[in-house]
């Protein structure tokens, strides 16, 4: 048991999860305390122990499974096998004999709920559709959808909603609620048929390399520039607490734990209660700079995915901050802070950002000079000493001019500016990246294609020990 | 009396209303033989204080609460020594040597218990629900790391006063930052998500008895298919719960598109979300309009 929790604990640090020594020994003496049989009190016990972190969970259950919750009753499936093999003869390519059955079987199961037989039809739809050719070195996806592809995933929708729907139904909501229960139904399939896939390749390969195999980076991982719609929306669910750090960040007292100045006429009325003798002093709060943020983001197509994020971000600080004005330009430049108030549901204000802004000035590819020239005629007084300015881009400038003289502007009449690049480091200041010329007016340049990135920009970014001096135009 | 096994926890945890699924059995099981804080954390209303609470009344041990908020000080969540009758004592005793009255008003009688404090010097061990953690600042956690690595508290004037008795502690967050390593480091984690359509039906079976079986499968899946849809606010479970009653009150036996853009606002809280689900879900978006008048008529 230690071997496999070891070698669990280096599969999980492997993906990226913060495990430490403590944890792993409470691991272990939460273990003495479960049944071992039951892999779901497994599971408990260890995702209890070694997991901190909500948005952690999937890749441990997907590691878990994987080292675990897969091993096991493998003996009884191969007669199984070779009696379905034996089933149709020579189907092996295309659409096998008999897949109506299965999937009729399968969608009777479901409804009827005998999980038994939908297991064994499960492990029978492996057998005879995924054609698992032991030792052949591709991935559990390609099987995954090959069962999936020849099993008729859009039949099995129909299939499962005919059989869910008793009467044909009229209302709206009705009918929505049975879409949903056969796409639950068919989620399940899903599942289980990856799930039975996942167990004959441990049981071929073994558990660390199918592990490595399946490995799902962490949502703090995942490459902001090239980002799938999920796993936007999962990055999009952990933004809000990374504002509101920035947010706090930002308007930190300079120095903790002083109490501010002392107030003499508080200490003096509390003394009355003591026969006037000054026991308690009483200090004012300390002030809080009210911080403000001015955000512009190059929403140029080279940056689409990113502008998404970036814009995610600006939402999301909009509603800890009062006040953030929020900008964004391509080859013009405008205001879009009242897309993002508080209030604003952000995907109605990426619409509005999309259709409202007037950032089009000719060809629609980025011009950094024209737009932060814009920026300095238009919304100069935007800036004042307490203003952090965050600009968003990979200074992609197509051969245009620079108008780093615009950007020094800024960065003179600001507290600092921040400049976050979504590009890799090595490719900065290739082709038409000028990113070391306006780097030079800003306080750092980072760069940010990662959550994990984001957050050490946050941590470092507003530190008082950090916070540059002012530095005089 | 301690408990056997998940299944214990269940059983018991149910007998007094709550409901839970086997992680948080199983979670709860551990916390009590390992005496680990249980940490709980996920969306707003989906039970995580009412956990602790059920657990005190199962166990029949009284709960100790300590609501976070930013500000939160040793003052008010440990202990703090009573100025004011340290004052008296000293005027009432004048005459006395310093080292008399040095030793005098530095003792018990002089100290006034805060929730941490209290919870630890219980002669009968008590649950501890520590609310919203994620409220105090991140430096503020340090106060309580003391309290749930080894269940003492250390006084300067006093010495370190160790637990009498074993409590039993419960930290909830809504996940609004993150919280330190330190502090999870310490306690076991267990996150509460929304709960799946199954558990949903049969805790509003088990709070809402006399709704209908039928009502009870569509609110639950009703209510899921809005979890859905990104809304500001998703509906917590007390919110369907209330929309349930809310049907059962107008006496609503069909749960349908008419009925539940009716209803829609005790479920949601802005109308910017009402409006949303309204067209995903394709529900009469004018009745939702006008959804206030109606609640108000049945009172």
């Amino acid at each position: 048991m230690i071997r496999s929790l070891t070698g669990f604990v280096a599969e999980l640090r492997e993906i990226g999860l913060p495990v430490s020594m403590v944890e792993v020994m409470d691991a272990a003496d939460a273990i003495r305390h479960v049944d071992l049989s039951d892999p779901d009190a497994l599971r408990g016990a260890l995702g209890a122990t070694l997991v901190k972190n909500g948005r952690h969970y999937r890749a441990f259950d997907t590691a878990f499974e994987v080292y675990f919750g897969l091993r096991g009753p493998l003996g009884g499936d191969d007669e199984q096998a070779s009696d379905a093999d034996a089933a149709p003869p020579g189907g092996g390519g295309g659409e096998g004999v008999g897949d109506d059955e299965l999937l009729d079987g399968l969608v009777e199961a479901l409804t009827s709920g005998d999980r038994d037989r939908f297991l064994e039809l499960i492990r029978r739809a492996v057998d005879r559709l995924g054609g698992i050719e032991p030792g052949r070195p591709v991935g559990g996806r390609y099987y995954y959808h090959r069962v999936m592809r020849r099993l008729g995933a859009v039949r099995l929708n129909e299939a499962l909603l005919a059989a869910v729907r008793e009467q044909p139904a009229e209302d709206a909501l009705l009918r929505r609620l049975e879409a949903d229960k056969a796409g639950r139904m068919a989620d399940e399939v899903r599942d289980e048929v990856r799930r039975e896939i996942l167990r004959r390749l441990i049981a071929d390969r073994g558990v660390e390399r199918v592990a490595e195999t399946m490995r799902l980076p962490l949502v703090e991982d995942i490459d902001l520039m090239h980002a799938t719609r999920d796993e936007l929306e999962s990055i999009e669910r952990t933004i809000a607490p990374l504002a509101r750090k920035l947010a706090t960040r930002l308007s930190r007292r300079r120095k903790h734990g002083s109490k501010g100045r002392l107030d003499v006429r508080r200490t003096i009325r509390r003394s009355l209660a003591h026969g006037g003798a000054l026991l308690e002093p009483q200090f004012k709060p300390p002030r809080r700079s009210k911080p403000e943020l001015v955000i512009l983001c190059d929403v140029s197509g080279s940056m689409a995915t990113f502008a998404r994020f970036t814009l995610q971000l600006t939402h999301a600080i909009s509603s800890e901050l009062s006040k953030v004005r929020s900008f964004v330009f391509i080859d013009g430049l405008d205001e879009v802070s009242d897309f993002f108030r508080s209030n604003a549901d952000f995907h109605e204000s990426v619409a509005r950002v999309a259709v409202e802004a007037d950032i089009v000035r000719r060809d629609g590819h980025s011009d950094y000079g024209r737009s932060l020239c814009e920026f300095t005629e238009k919304y100069l007084d935007a800036i004042t000493p307490k203003t952090t300015v965050i600009v968003t881009g990979d200074a992609r400038n197509n051969y245009r001019e620079t108008g780093i003289g615009y950007l020094e502007e800024i960065s003179g009449r600001a507290r600092s500016l921040f400049w976050l690049n979504p590009e890799v480091h090595r490719y900065w200041d290739t082709g038409d990246s000028v990113m070391s010329v306006y780097a030079a007016a800003c306080d750092t340049v980072d760069q940010v294609r990662t959550l994990r990135q984001l957050e050490a920009f946050v941590e470092r970014a507003a530190l008082p020990a950090t916070r540059p001096v002012r530095r005089s135009v | 009396m301690s408990w056997e096994s998940p299944r214990d926890v269940a059983s018991d945890l149910e007998a007094v209303g709550y409901l839970t699924d086997s992680r948080i059995a199983q979670i709860v099981f551990l916390a009590d033989r390992l005496n680990k804080p249980i940490l709980a954390e996920g969306p707003a209303g989906v039970g995580k204080t009412a956990l602790s609470l059920a657990i005190a009344e199962a166990r029949g041990r009284r709960l100790v609460r300590l609501q976070c908020y930013e500000g939160l000080d040793e003052a008010k969540a440990l202990y703090e020594w009573n100025y004011h009758k340290q004052l008296l004592r000293l005027q009432s005793d004048e005459g006395k040597s310093w080292d008399e009255l040095e030793g005098d008003i530095f003792t018990d009688d002089f100290l006034l218990s805060r929730p941490l404090l209290d919870a630890i010097r219980s002669p009968q061990p008590v649950v501890l629900l520590i609310d919203e953690v994620d409220r105090v600042e991140v430096e503020t956690e340090a106060l309580l790391l003391e309290v749930l690595d080894a269940f003492q508290v250390t006084i300067p004037e006093l010495g370190t006063i160790k637990a009498v008795s074993q409590p039993l502690v419960v930290l909830t967050s809504n996940n609004t930052r993150e919280l330190s390593e330190a502090l999870k480091r310490r306690c076991l984690y267990l996150h509460i998500p929304y709960p799946s359509v199954e558990r949903e039906r049969a805790i509003l079976r088990s709070r809402v008895p006399d709704l209908p079986e039928v009502m009870g499968d569509r609110i639950a899946e009703t209510v899921a298919a809005i979890r859905k849809i990104a809304v500001r606010k998703p509906p917590s479970i007390s919110e369907s719960i209330d929309w349930a009653r809310t049907l059962l009150a107008l006496g609503i036996e069909d749960l349908d598109s008419a009925s539940a853009g009716d209803t829609l606002n005790v479920l949601l809280k802005y109308q910017s979300d009402i409006d949303k689900v309204a067209t995903e879900l394709s529900l009469d978006a004018d009745a939702a309009d006008s959804a206030a008048g109606a609640i108000a008529g049945i009172g």
